[in-house]
């Protein structure tokens, strides 16, 4: 088969960063990364269907300084995943394709995850109270 | 003249013959996910520590239950299509990617029926 001269996409190396690119590739790294905690939701459901020794472990671990860090994760994970879900949503209605536009929402979708997170993880210290 | 719309024209086309099944699934997946979402993210800070009798209680609660079911079958499923998008794009050769496929298909369909058999148990006792 002949070599034909195709446009190429535009090789990462050197290809500069930028918002746009970024966040797309981060929703993906998130997306990724819940798939890989649906393990830990499957454990901690799993841990209570063995009853409550193996539940208080599962608990014990979530609520270590490694597990908080990990839920902290999660959490940003999540809120992320579903603000930029939520923009690849208007996307499809034909909603922010000009450039101003999606650098405007990708500010406001990362100003969401943050403060979402913040708001999730002073809500759960002041719930579980010193813990 | 072309009398068919765009969105007509993409059904039932494609290398697989699926036309927009797959994205639109995800799509449906996605809008259900944002209320689930929350619903457990809040859930989730209720359930900080505690033990199991706290937590059996409040699965065993058709509403709780019910969610918790909901969002097991359509995170589960969402993350699945998602999967399969992110493999086929970055595992090339074809024996490797059917076999990554396969493998990711399987975990996380045991995945989901194991939340789903845990979810039931628990409630059942609670």
């Amino acid at each position: 088969m002949p070599a034909t001269e195709r446009p190429l996409s535009p090789h990462i190396q050197i290809y500069r960063p930028q918002i746009t690119s970024g966040l797309s590739i981060f929703h993906r790294i998130t997306g990724v990364a819940l798939t890989l905690g649906t393990l830990l939701l499957t454990w901690w459901l799993v841990s209570a269907a063995y009853g409550p020794e193996a539940f208080a472990t599962a608990q014990a671990f979530l609520g270590s300084l490694i597990g908080q860090l990990v839920l902290w994760g999660f959490t940003f994970a999540v809120f992320y995943h579903l603000a930029n879900g939520v923009r690849h949503l208007l996307w499809d209605f034909g909603w922010g394709f000009e450039l101003e536009q999606l650098r405007f929402s990708g500010i406001v979708m990362l100003a969401f995850a943050a403060v979402a997170t913040l708001v999730t993880l002073i809500a759960g210290y002041a719930l579980a109270g010193g813990q | 003249m072309e009398l068919r719309s765009s969105l007509g024209r993409a059904r039932g086309l494609g290398s697989a013959k699926e036309g927009i099944s797959h994205w639109w699934a995800q799509r449906v997946t996605a809008i259900a996910l944002v209320p689930l979402a929350i619903w457990f993210v809040l859930a989730a800070i209720s359930l900080l520590g505690a033990d199991y009798a706290t937590f059996a209680a409040w699965i065993g609660t058709f509403g709780n239950a019910l969610l918790m079911a909901l969002l097991v079958i359509v995170l589960f499923y969402h993350a699945h299509l998602g999967m399969q998008v992110v493999i086929e794009d970055y595992v090339s050769g074809h024996a490797a990617l059917i076999t990554t496929l396969l493998i990711v298909r399987f975990a996380l369909f045991a995945l989901a029926v194991s939340c789903l058999l845990a979810i039931i148990l628990v409630a059942l006792k609670g």
